[in-house]
């Protein structure tokens, strides 16, 4: 079998096989690091019950449910404090009540969102208007 | 299949009896729901209200006194971006003219027509701004307040227009870079492309605090209170002296009031 100008065809075929499977082959075996939240912070250290509002599952999967329905509570119905099933009050405010025990934005909310896609700039643009507390980097 | 009238609404009124047990289901189920309420110490009223003594104010206040307006731009992290036009006003100077246009008489005594009056959010109790809203970002609270929920604003500034008061504000851009005063980390700023005006302080009468202008007063001219209790300092104020609102042929009822 003859290809007519088999060479400039081969050697296209080459170079766009490898410009195509680029991204494959660059970032083989470079998979991002898993999110590493951390739950170091002098607050949660010096804490007997380790316990945040909800257990824990329920909060990685659905805290970002639970500070929506907080901010209709306080905002719309002006409801500012929550029980909590254990029986502990805790005011409803994402810069008030959950930075108080996780300080640290950069190694635990940005942990997963960074991972997730979620950069700065682009969602959750929870820190576009509430101000993350101060962290000794 | 052969069905008597009697079976038929026997059957009828067992399903009924199955459809009504769901209302019945979703009451226990509701008894699991978390609780949310109103901090204990949270200061309640039927309707906030401002009484504001601009005599006194300037009679016993110091020339030039801006604490209330300070106070104010401390504790909500108000930007000061420095241009009129894009300047963010929660509280603060207008001449009487532009205060009360159309209740002038021309022959004021030159004090009142010179004098600054502070101007803030009316808290309406008709709001044009919260019926034009159309995303209800801004609202009316039981309690009297207009209130801004600034995770729904949409920036799109149909109750700037709605205000007959000019009492609300455009962020045309990131406010962060421009707050001059001390960063309160317990207030949220806000983002560019949201409205923005004075909240009666909700946040502070939630915590069982008065709003941060009247506090902040030296002269004690600001007075706070429900409009609906005779008892209130707003309305041991009010009985004691004339007082005007502004624009009252508009029919918006403000909540603030000017004692001249």
């Amino acid at each position: 079998m003859k290809i007519y100008d088999g060479k400039y065809i081969l050697v296209g075929l080459v170079i766009f096989i490898a410009l195509a499977s680029f991204p494959i082959w660059y970032s083989h075996g470079k998979a991002a690091p898993a999110p590493d939240p951390k739950l170091d912070t002098p607050v949660i250290k010096q804490m007997v019950n380790k316990q945040c509002v909800l257990p824990k599952q329920e909060m990685i999967t659905g805290h970002m449910r639970l500070l929506n329905d907080w901010r209709t509570q306080v905002v719309r119905d002006g409801k500012r404090m929550y029980v909590a099933s254990d029986g502990k009050t805790y005011e409803m405010s994402l810069q008030n009540e959950c930075m108080k025990c996780h300080a640290n934005k950069s190694q635990f909310c940005d942990q997963c969102h960074n991972y997730a896609g979620l950069e700065q700039g682009v969602d959750p643009y929870c820190w576009n208007c509430h101000i993350a507390p101060k962290e000794n980097k | 299949m052969e069905t008597s009238r009697r079976t038929f609404l026997k059957l009828g009124g067992l399903c009924t009896l199955g459809l009504g047990s769901f209302r019945v289901l979703d009451a226990f189920a509701k008894a699991e729901q978390p609780k949310y309420t109103a901090n204990v110490q949270a200061l309640t009223a039927k309707r906030w209200a401002m009484a504001i003594d601009m005599k006194k104010c300037w009679e016993t206040g110091a020339p030039g006194c801006k604490e209330c307006i300070l106070a104010c731009h401390v504790t909500h992290n108000v930007p000061d971006i420095g241009t009129r036009k894009e300047e963010i006003k929660w509280i603060w100077e207008e001449k009487y003219e532009n205060v009360f246009p159309g209740q002038e008489s021309g022959m004021e005594p030159e004090a009142i027509r010179e004098k600054p009056f502070f101007v803030l959010c009316n808290h309406c109790k008709n709001a044009p701004c919260t019926r034009v809203c159309p995303t209800q970002a801004t609202f009316k609270r039981a309690d009297g307040i207009t209130m801004m929920d600034f995770h729904r604003c949409i920036g799109c500034r149909y109750c700037m227009a709605g205000c007959p008061y000019g009492a609300r504000s455009f962020n045309f851009r990131d406010p962060r870079n421009y707050i001059k005063t001390e960063l309160n980390p317990t207030f949220p700023t806000r983002d560019r492309g949201v409205v923005e005006k004075c909240n009666f302080c909700e946040e502070r009468l939630g915590d069982g605090k008065v709003p941060a202008c009247v506090e902040a007063c030296k002269c004690k001219a600001l007075s706070f209170g429900d409009l609906e209790d005779p008892q209130s300092d707003v309305r041991k104020a009010l009985a004691s002296q004339f007082s005007i609102r502004r624009k009252p042929e508009l029919g918006t009822e403000p909540g603030v009031y000017y004692i001249i």
